[in-house]
């Protein structure tokens, strides 16, 4: 088994039993790694109880898992899973770091954990020593605190056991802020001050566990590969594209809050009631005033797409964040009517210091603020906030209390679907058409309306990540681009931003050099990625307890698609209904779904998945 | 530069991405594997966007060599390296303290210190940096009249001052108190 470290850890956190569990070859060469086996494995242990898995009860799982490229491909990340809050199905949800590097060398693949600690605790990894250590120090603790506090103790931690090292490297972090301690739907689990995996809410999830962080330092080498120098000649040619790529280098995605607007009209404006402006202040030179003109990048990264911003002025002085990506300045600016980037840059930092997965949560309080402009909802009901456009003071109090589950952010910190579902009983009117979501999870920032962005009709509805603008439904499915593709990132788990202009042919050679492992574009794309796609489909159909989705109707796009832009070069556009449920049909089809987009009986058998036939039969969902 | 002239890795922390690639083709050359840990240079992140690639400064007066009870560390007449001589070395620690910045470490398997021994005059992590047209580490000529032993400092102290710089001094202090 090459490019793998060869076992994962099993801890219980009930009882702080730790073990070492490992995979067989034939596991990981169907499911890979990341988001392929954290299907795999939920599939395995909870599968046949699905419905009735709390995503905040100690019955959940929740995985970090790394993948056979981690480490070596120009970027990367860790995968992060379980049964989601967001959707009740499977998300898997990548954030950047060198954690996946330090656990590898410590000589793990991944964790996976189960139960719920007695008390606050984190897991503390240094090689084969790993404990659970108390995190009440650090619980309530906001990013930077709690970074602080574990990197200067881990550091003393790390020198005990390797006296006379000299001097000793900071351990990785994976941590939860005070919106993933308090259980909030919409909390990322974060590594450094700014890189989260938000789509999902496994922040919650690692909350509701009682762990705070996962803290790991690896000594030894990354895993050996089949093939070293085969795979030090496909890096080189990686690397030398992306050294290309000046303009994304350069600006990383932060250029897009103004491109977005102005020219495809596909932006978050004021909860999506437009996604069209012109706003100059939004410029990406403007932005360039408070880069530090520093780069920020993570373990191997080709790309560096995130740059450090600092207010070092002003009334927000301090905040630190990357200069913010494209979803920040959407999420937590054009979508609270905010223009400034000074603005943005604080809400950024504000979210992130609580844990707040920037997209989830600026999307609960875009709701919220579009619902205090209807006069839906009131000062009163806000605790005295004026949640008006562009008002950045009331954003930062509400992103607080979202986070600390306070007053109405109690119901907030549910996510835009079900704090609107609690509203609309308070208030007894029907606020699901303001409601900008794919089964649950805020969608990414591009929209579909004005059809000059990337995602297409059906990229949201039919994706088995629902709202996630990173693993987009596209048809036909072995194109090179859609959710297969996608869960070739995410399994084999590396940066997608660091593979633009990659082929999947280029990452399949890549995967056979490290792991000597043969995978053709066929076997991808009409067995194993397909198999992992089916599962996924199948666990968010099963959905609950709380909710479940109707295939087919809830697979489609939130109401405020149908309207039509209000202002704009794409004034007037809009998705077609018979367009729309045309692309539908034709990919439920070409996926091996029927006609409402269940799996078909067949197509189940064909993958091997005949568990999940009988268990789709058992819920009604295939008669 | 002349073939004969001693070479000097000049760091511009702030141009560091933290992208680690020096690490990579440190530890491929000298290891054989990607192995951070045994890089010869380390980026250390004490504060998160705050890199530090830390490395051997070449002090003018060799206080490790100076240090060193067993004679494992001599200098590279040609390249004005640090050289270990891994049958001699016994980890002893002495060079570690002896150096202002705390480069040497050990080798986290084996039994000896490491120290950048510049690739024998063609620094791999030089070159990588260049690639990525990062320049965070530039490869100069090792000038007689100027001091290499005043930038040697240890990371925290290093973190610091980049810190101040980028951050400003209020928050560089919040973010990285002792």
């Amino acid at each position: 088994m090459r490019g793998y470290a060869g076992k994962f850890l099993d801890i219980d956190l009930s009882s702080g039993n730790i073990e070492e569990t490992k995979f067989s070859d034939r596991i990981l060469r169907d499911y890979i790694g990341g988001r392929g086996l954290a299907t795999k494995i939920l599939w395995d242990r909870l599968g046949r109880k699905w419905e009735t898995i709390d995503p905040l009860g100690p019955e959940n799982i929740l995985l970090v898992l790394t993948g056979p490229l981690t480490g070596y491909f120009p970027g990367t990340k860790v995968c992060v899973s379980g049964k989601s809050p967001q959707s009740n199905g499977v998300i898997g949800s990548t954030v950047a770091g060198e954690f996946g590097v330090d656990l590898k060398c410590a000589g793990y693949d991944g964790l996976i954990m189960t139960g719920k600690a007695e008390k606050p605790c984190y897991v503390f990894i240094c090689d084969n020593q790993v404990e659970l250590k108390d995190a009440s120090p650090i619980w309530g603790k906001k990013a930077r605190a709690t970074i602080r506090f574990l990197t200067r103790r881990s550091i003393q931690e790390i020198k005990d056991v390797r006296p006379n090292y000299g001097e000793v490297k900071e351990p990785s972090i994976l941590y939860i802020g005070p919106a993933g301690e308090n259980k909030t739907r919409v909390a990322a689990v974060v590594a450094k001050y700014a890189h989260g995996a938000g789509y999902g809410g496994y922040g919650g999830v690692m909350g509701a566990k009682n762990l705070k962080a996962i803290v790991a330092k690896g000594f030894g080498p990354l895993p050996d590969v089949h093939d070293k120098q085969g795979m030090l000649n496909i890096t080189q040619e990686f690397c030398k594209r992306a050294f290309e790529m000046g303009r994304f280098r350069r600006w990383g995605t932060g250029g897009g809050g103004y491109f977005f607007g102005a020219e495809t009209s596909s932006e978050p404006v004021r909860n999506w009631q437009n996604e069209w402006h012109d706003e100059e202040s939004y410029k990406k030179e403007e932005f360039d005033k408070y880069w530090v003109k520093k780069s920020w990048g993570d373990f191997g990264c080709s790309m560096t797409c995130l740059k450090l911003a600092v207010l070092r002025t002003g009334r927000y002085k301090g905040a630190i964040c990357d200069n913010p990506d494209y979803e920040l300045e959407a999420y937590l600016g054009t979508n609270l009517g905010i223009f400034s980037p000074e603005e943005n840059i604080h809400l950024s930092c504000v979210s992130n210091e609580l844990g707040l997965c920037g997209i989830q949560g600026g999307a609960v309080i875009g709701l919220a603020a579009e619902l205090y402009e209807r006069g839906i909802l009131t000062k009163e009901d806000l605790d005295g906030i004026e949640l008006e456009w562009g008002n950045a003071e009331a954003f930062t109090s509400l992103a607080e209390n979202i986070a600390l589950r306070h007053g109405i952010g109690n119901i907030l910190a549910e996510g835009v679907y079900r704090a609107a579902l609690k509203l609309e009983e308070m208030k007894d009117v029907d606020l699901l058409k303001y409601v900008v979501h794919e089964k649950g999870v805020a969608i990414g920032a591009h929209g579909l309306r004005s059809g000059q962005d990337f995602a297409e009709n059906i990229g949201y509805a039919c994706s088995v990540q629902a709202g996630d603008h990173t693993s987009l439904a596209h048809h036909p499915l072995d194109e090179g681009r859609g959710e297969l593709f996608s869960i070739l990132h995410d399994s084999s788990v590396h940066c997608f931003f660091a593979a633009f202009g990659i082929e999947d042919r280029e990452i399949l050679n890549f995967y056979e050099a490290v792991t000597g492992w043969k995978l053709t574009k066929k076997q991808w794309y009409k067995k194993k990625a397909l198999r992992i796609l089916h599962l996924q489909r199948a666990m968010l159909l099963l959905g609950g307890p709380d909710v479940k989705w109707k295939p087919k109707s809830d697979d489609d796009c939130p109401p405020r698609f149908w309207e039509p832009l209000p202002s704009g070069p794409y004034k007037g556009r809009t998705l077609d209904r018979r367009v729309f449920e045309e692309s539908r049909l034709e990919y439920f089809n070409a996926a091996g779904w029927d006609e409402n987009g269940v799996p078909k009986p067949e197509v189940l058998r064909r993958l091997g998945l005949e568990d999940v036939e009988t268990k789709l039969r058992g819920a009604d969902l295939l008669k | 530069m002349s073939r004969n002239e001693q070479i000097w890795i000049t760091r511009n922390y702030e141009n560091c991405s933290g992208c680690r690639r020096c690490e990579i083709v440190c530890s491929l050359h000298h290891d054989g594997k990607i192995w951070p840990e045994a890089s010869r240079i380390r980026v250390f992140m004490l504060v998160p966007g705050v890199e530090i690639p830390h490395l051997c400064f070449q002090c003018e007066d060799y206080p490790c060599v100076e240090a060193c009870p067993v004679d494992a560390l001599t200098v590279n007449s040609q390249t004005g390296a640090v050289n270990v001589d891994i049958s001699k070395c016994n980890v002893c620690g002495l060079c570690i303290g002896a150096c202002p910045g705390n480069v040497p470490h050990k080798h986290p398997e084996e039994n000896y210190i490491v120290i950048c021994d510049l690739c024998d005059g063609k620094p791999k992590c030089v070159k990588t940096c260049k690639k990525g047209k990062w320049n965070a580490l530039t490869l100069d000529p090792r000038e007689k009249k100027v001091s290499h032993k005043d930038p040697a400092k240890t990371p925290h102290e290093l973190t610091y001052e980049v810190a101040k710089h980028l951050l400003g001094e209020e928050t560089a202090k919040e973010v990285l108190s002792r």
